[in-house]
Order: C-alpha cells, then sequence, then structure tokens
C-alpha cells in the first residue's frame, strides 16, 4: 500500500532521562499538580462510581428475601439472561447496519466537499454537520413526530400518491426508524472528522497523481481513502462504542411505541430499567458491567485488527 | 453517543435527589419561615393553591411542595432515593396501585401510630382498603378514579347510535359504526393501558394479586382466570374486526384522537374530564356527555377504579409526626377540596366532599351543564370495593403491556396471552424470593 512510506512517524523518541534524577521528579511533581482537577474530577464522578457499581454487582437482592453477598453470580445469571443476550444481539445488529451507513455517508460527503471549494460548498458542510449540534433527546423527539402517523408528513405524501403510509414505529419498521435517526444525526459529525483528515493531505500528492493520469475517481479511491484511514478506523472505533452503548433514541421513541420497543430492547435499556423501574441495582449493576466489559473486548478487537491502518503498529 | 447523555441524565436524577432534603428550593412560599417545614412530592394540578391555604391555616408546620415528575418519573426518583438511603421528600404523592410495591421495601411509614385512625370515617371502605395492608395503613387516600363513559353525543347521535349500557351493545354500536362508514372507530384499546386494562378485567371478577404484607414472602398470583380471558377474548374479536383501535396510550397522537372525534367513546376515570379539558384542538363542536361504564351484566353492576392518589410519608422523613400531619390535612378541608374539585378536576375520596350537595349538584360545563358526578361517578365510586396489588406492579404491567401488544400482533390469542403472563410473574415472583401461593 501506498501509505506505508507517508504514514507520520512515531514522535520522536526522547532519550530515556534516569528515573531517579532529581529534575524529572521535580517535573513529575508539577505534572501531577497540573492534571489533578481532572483527576479529582475523575475518580470522583468516573472511578469510585465504577468501583461501588462493581461492589454492588456482587451482591444480590430481592424484593422478598434481602440482600446477599453471591459473588460472581450476578454475573453467571447475565450471561444466561435470555433478555440481556437477545439486547446484546440486536445492537450487534444495528452496529452491521448502523456504522457502514453512517460511514459511507460521511466518507462520500467528505470526498464530494474536499473537492469543491466555492461558498456553496462551506455552507453544504455547516448543513450536514447541524444535525450533531441538535440535542439527542430533541433529535430523537423531533424524529418521533415525524414518524408519527398523525402529525407526521408520511401520511400526508404518502396518501397524495395514493398509497397507504407505512407505519414507521412498527414492530418490522422501528430498526430502520433508529438506524435513520442515529445516521442522521452521526453522519455529519463522522464527515468533519474525515474532512479535517483530507485537508491534512499535502496537495502536491494530488498533483503527483494527476501528472501519472489518474483521475478524480482514482485519487479518492487510491490516495485519500488509504492516507486518511487512521481517522477511518478512530471513526469507527467511536462508532462501534455508540452503538453498542445504544440508549437515548430508542428510550425516547419508546414512548411512542411502546410494543415495539420493550424495557430491554438494548442492554443500556435493560440495565435501566432493571435498576429504576425494577429496582434491581445489583443485577443492573452487573448488566452494566457485562456490557462493558464485551464493550472493551470489541473495541480492543477492532484496534487490534486494524492496528496497520490506525498507526498503532 | 448515546452514554454520555445517559451518564448525564443519571447524574442529575442523582443529583436531583440530593437536593431534596429540607433546604431545598420549595416551588410555593412558605408562610411561617420559623414553622417545621415538610417536604411534598405531588404532580396535582392547581396544588399550588392547595399549598397556600395549608401555609396560611397553619402556624407550626408549612409544606415546602416540588413537583418531581407525574408517575413513574417521580417513582424512579423516590426510588432511587431509597437506594441512595437520602434525597427522599418527607411526604409523596403515590398511586394506590404502587403502595405495596414501596411498603415492601420499607420506604413508608405505617401511619397507624399517627393517628390516621381517627379519619378512617371520612373515607370509603374501598378507598381505605387501598391504602391499607393488614392493621397497617401506608398512607392517605387523596383523589379516586372511578370508572365511566365519555361520550361524543354528537356522533352517536349522526348515525343512530344510542349510548350502549353493556359490553355487548357496545360491540353492536362498534359494528354499526364501521358499517355506516365512520371515519373513526368507536373506542380505542391500548396496549399500554395498564391499571385501565386491567380494570377491565376485573369488572369481570378478575382479582390478580393475593398479597398480605404482614407475611411479605409469599404471593398469589391469578391473572390467566376465565374472566380475564373472557373479557380479552371480546376485545380481541374488537380488534380483530377493526372495530377499535390499538393506539398507545397518553402519547400525542393519542391525546388529538381522543378529542378530534376519531373515538366516538372514552372509556374513562373521573379524571378523564379534567384530562380531556386540558388537551389542544378541541373540535369546537364535539358535543361531549358522561355516562355510566357498560356492563357485562345489568342486573349485577360492578364499578371498578383506574388510577386515584394518596399521600404516604418516606421513612427518611426527619419529623414524621409532622409529615403525617401535613398527609392527613393538605386536602382535609372543604376549601382545599373546593380548589380540587374546581381547578384540578379531581374526584375527592374525602367523604365531607364526596358526599356533599355542592359535589353531587355540580353542572360542569365541558359536558352541557351534565351533572357527571350524580349520573355517573359517585354511584361508580359508591360501588368500587378496593383492590390488592402486587409489590412488583410495574414489571407486571410491563409484561401486561408486552403480552397485548403480541396478542393485537396476531402473535397469539387472548388465552395465550394471558397464560404467558402469569407464568412470566410467577417466574418473576421466585426469582425475587417469593414463594406462590
Amino acid at each position: 500500500m501506498t501509505t506505508q512510506t507517508l504514514e507520520p512517524s512515531p514522535a520522536a523518541s526522547r532519550a530515556p532521562a534516569s528515573a531517579g534524577s532529581v529534575l524529572v521528579r521535580r517535573r513529575q511533581r508539577w505534572g501531577w499538580l497540573f492534571v489533578s482537577p481532572f483527576l479529582l474530577v475523575f475518580a470522583l464522578f468516573l472511578i469510585i462510581p465504577l468501583g461501588y457499581a462493581l461492589w454492588m454487582s456482587l451482591f444480590t437482592s430481592t424484593l422478598a428475601a434481602g440482600t446477599e453477598f453471591t459473588g460472581l453470580a450476578n454475573y453467571v445469571r447475565a450471561f444466561n439472561d435470555p433478555l440481556f443476550l437477545e439486547g446484546m444481539l440486536r445492537v450487534l445488529g444495528f452496529g452491521a447496519v448502523m456504522i457502514p451507513a453512517q460511514l459511507i455517508v460521511a466518507l462520500i460527503a467528505a470526498l464530494v466537499l474536499d473537492t469543491l471549494s466555492t461558498w456553496l460548498s462551506k455552507l453544504t458542510r455547516l448543513f450536514i454537520f447541524v444535525p450533531y449540534a441538535v440535542p439527542v433527546v430533541i433529535g430523537a423527539l423531533m424524529w418521533s413526530f415525524l414518524y408519527s402517523p398523525r402529525f407526521g408528513p408520511g401520511a400526508t405524501i404518502f396518501t397524495a400518491l395514493g398509497l397507504d403510509a407505512p407505519n414507521f414505529l412498527g414492530p418490522d419498521t422501528i430498526f430502520a426508524s433508529l438506524v435513520n435517526i442515529v445516521t442522521w444525526q452521526w453522519a455529519g459529525y463522522y464527515m468533519v472528522v474525515i474532512y479535517s483528515a483530507l485537508r491534512a493531505i499535502d496537495p502536491a500528492i494530488y498533483e503527483a497523481a494527476r501528472i501519472d493520469g489518474a483521475n478524480g475517481l482514482q485519487t479518492a479511491l487510491r490516495i485519500k481513502i488509504p492516507m486518511i484511514s487512521s481517522s477511518m478506523v478512530m471513526v469507527i472505533t467511536f462508532a462501534l462504542i455508540g452503538t453498542l452503548q445504544f440508549f437515548t433514541e430508542p428510550v425516547v421513541l419508546q414512548s411512542i411505541a411502546q410494543g415495539s420497543i420493550d424495557a430491554a430492547y438494548t442492554p443500556n435499556m435493560y440495565a435501566f430499567s432493571l435498576a429504576f423501574s425494577y429496582s434491581q441495582f445489583n443485577y443492573a449493576s452487573a448488566i452494566a458491567f457485562s456490557l462493558g466489559i464485551l464493550v472493551f473486548i470489541g473495541s480492543f478487537v477492532f484496534l487490534f485488527l486494524t492496528r496497520k491502518q490506525s498507526g498503532l503498529k | 453517543m448515546a452514554a454520555a447523555t445517559a451518564v448525564a441524565a443519571l447524574t442529575m436524577v442523582g443529583l436531583a435527589a440530593c437536593s431534596g432534603e429540607a433546604e431545598a428550593a420549595c416551588t410555593n412560599e412558605v408562610v411561617n419561615p420559623d414553622a417545621t417545614q415538610v417536604t411534598v412530592w405531588a404532580w396535582y394540578p392547581a396544588f399550588e393553591q392547595v399549598v397556600d391555604h395549608f401555609n396560611e391555616t397553619h402556624e407550626d408546620v408549612q409544606v415546602c411542595w416540588t413537583n418531581a415528575g407525574q408517575g413513574n418519573d417521580e417513582y424512579t426518583k423516590f426510588s432511587t432515593a431509597i437506594e441512595a438511603g437520602s434525597g427522599a421528600p418527607d411526604v409523596i404523592m403515590l398511586e394506590a396501585e404502587v403502595l405495596s410495591s414501596f411498603a415492601i421495601r420499607d420506604a413508608l411509614v405505617d401511619l397507624t401510630e399517627y393517628g390516621v385512625g381517627e379519619i378512617e370515617g371520612d373515607y370509603t371502605e374501598g378507598a381505605w382498603k387501598d391504602v391499607s395492608s393488614g392493621d397497617a395503613v401506608y398512607a392517605v387516600p387523596v383523589d379516586g378514579g372511578p370508572m365511566g363513559m365519555l361520550y361524543r353525543q354528537d356522533i352517536l347521535d349522526e348515525y343512530g347510535i344510542a349510548p350502549p349500557t353493556t359490553w355487548a351493545e357496545f360491540e353492536a354500536a362498534a359494528v354499526q359504526l364501521k358499517e355506516a362508514g365512520a371515519p373513526g372507530v368507536l373506542a380505542n384499546f391500548p396496549t399500554n393501558g395498564r391499571a385501565f386494562n386491567q380494570a377491565l378485567f376485573a369488572q369481570a371478577g378478575s382479582a390478580p394479586y393475593e398479597y398480605d404484607p404482614a407475611n411479605p414472602a409469599e404471593i398469589g398470583i391469578e391473572v390467566d382466570d376465565q374472566a380475564s380471558k373472557d373479557v380479552l377474548a371480546y376485545w380481541e374479536g374488537l380488534v380483530d374486526e377493526g372495530l377499535v383501535s390499538t393506539d398507545d396510550a397518553f402519547t400525542a397522537d393519542y391525546n388529538t384522537k381522543l378529542v378530534d372525534g376519531t373515538y366516538a367513546i372514552y372509556l374513562a376515570a373521573a379524571w378523564g374530564p379534567g384530562y380531556l379539558q386540558g388537551l389542544s384542538d378541541t373540535d369546537p363542536d364535539a358535543v361531549w356527555r358522561a355516562a355510566p361504564l357498560p356492563q357485562w351484566d345489568l342486573e349485577n353492576p360492578t364499578q371498578v377504579n383506574w388510577g386515584g392518589s394518596t399521600f404516604a410519608v418516606t421513612q427518611q422523613a426527619e419529623d414524621k409526626e409532622a409529615a403525617a400531619l401535613v398527609a392527613q390535612e393538605i386536602f382535609g378541608t372543604e376549601e382545599a377540596w373546593k380548589i380540587g374539585v374546581e381547578e384540578a378536576a379531581l374526584f375527592p375520596l374525602w367523604k365531607p366532599m364526596l358526599e356533599s350537595d355542592y359535589f353531587r349538584d355540580l353542572e360542569y360545563p365541558f359536558f352541557g351543564g351534565q351533572k357527571i358526578n350524580e349520573d355517573v361517578f359517585l354511584e361508580a365510586a359508591q360501588g368500587y370495593e378496593g383492590f390488592t396489588f402486587s409489590p412488583f406492579q410495574n414489571y407486571a404491567y410491563d409484561q401486561l403491556t408486552e403480552e397485548l401488544f403480541a396478542m393485537t400482533e396476531g402473535q397469539k390469542d387472548a388465552a395465550g396471552a394471558l397464560e404467558d403472563l402469569q407464568s412470566s410473574l410467577e417466574k418473576y415472583a421466585q426469582e425475587q424470593g417469593f414463594t406462590l401461593k
């Protein structure tokens, strides 16, 4: 691949200072001081709650029999719980459809915008990005009105064409409806990431390609995409983690499509209902941790497989 | 993506819970700042006036009121506060159906120690049964939801249909409406009706739970009894024939259809008129009237209840005596109830108001001056005998919604849906450490 020679070389490694040096230790002390505000917040709102949740997940609490220490029993139950496993499969299904959809939309938009440089392209770039600026809950609420058989434009359009309007919120269509919301919201963000990676490529390379006789499509496929592969890996990793933790959009749509989206639709929703609707905080912690472990493994495997493209190797 | 929002939402819940202590900002203004303050969570309409009335008439106790959300939104916060050990209010508005769910978690105070027995006579037997379990009394009843039928007289007249008095007539009316090519349907059967669906089963004699908090580890579950199966099969027939719609309740779509004439009949509780009046886009030519709920057997009418609420005192209350006083007295005067009836359209369970001539003879402009209490709801409330709910009612309702949805999608029939519900609830009860009776 052409990228190999162009890959940014790892930051020039400084000569390792001897660990015992007074100067280095003093410097490190200042370093710790500067990061301490972050560390404090990080510990208070992430590490400690995580530890507490882990501790909670080791107990079993039932309505009738009280709380007792049961070790890893909740995890055994979680990985045998059809609701959790179905939810996990469902988010994997979402990932299989949603990640490519977002990536293709974002990539095409970025490649097209990269070749244009009129004021119109700048405006278009802004418009594609705008959905990301809408808070997720508001975006999902807006779509829930658009999908509504009563208020949405679907009914009007289909009636005008003499067709029956589809139910966007039925059990068979809700999957596509959710994919649509997420793609609408996130493709613009990924487009900006990819676009800025494209802008960082030295234009001299394009010139060389042109002299070699490459047309626009060839330049895009053979030069641009390989050169931004590390950004693509980052985008996919974000999308992967986000999809496995799918929560807000289905929760918002649930209020108008209760039958199609049940309380255990995604693993995160399942953990949420267990804790806050059914007061099973211990088991909910175990579900949340199990999801966390799977997300970690998934991201790790993905980053390992793409280590060449992302420049980690 | 979503995780960040979720975390933010959870943090908000946490922060909201932390600030629920006595020093929290009140929505209302406290009249006597030196007096003992009791924090109250409630979502009644026009409640601020009731709170003001209480504060103006009490020297040594003052109410500090917050609206922490309606129904499940509030219960979620309360549930989190119970788990956290702090953050709950002193007095909380709860629907009768969730009382045992919170009582089993030791979150509510037994009010018998605080003289609640003295006011037992102010409430009907059915209402009192709903708040007590064995000897314990976990809340003070406030408003009720005796069921009736609100209908569009203009629509029924247009198609020459008399308001149905039995379920057989109801079905005939639905057929007539459909055959006449009406644009709407007779009524809606929401699969997420929860307490509404359960009330319809109860009318035919279903008593799904047998539970006594004196013996908290034992529960009897019978949701797949013949009465429920018959009722559900009846609705399954209506749904299959397209005679009723199956829209989710309490959505924007549903609200619009309630008032734009899509449904000719709204099977409702006594708080239904208030709910209707609060909706927008009302058909200006609508003629609403109220009639009793259709019956299975006109000779032996059965009255049922849907919703209604109570005030309970939480275990986290610092001054339980003051809290109990607030729970008992806030809706314990005629002035307070006048606000409740006229401004909030509540149905009082407090007998001095319930049995007053004023309430009986009240004419409702929304119903063209009909005395709906005298005609419909007073009788419905009289006949109500109380109901036992499970200590995991929220779960049971969620499962009911799932099964009803599967039925309307044609995946199973009425009997199959209820049998599946029975087995899933039995399994859940056992997981939660109950023994089945």
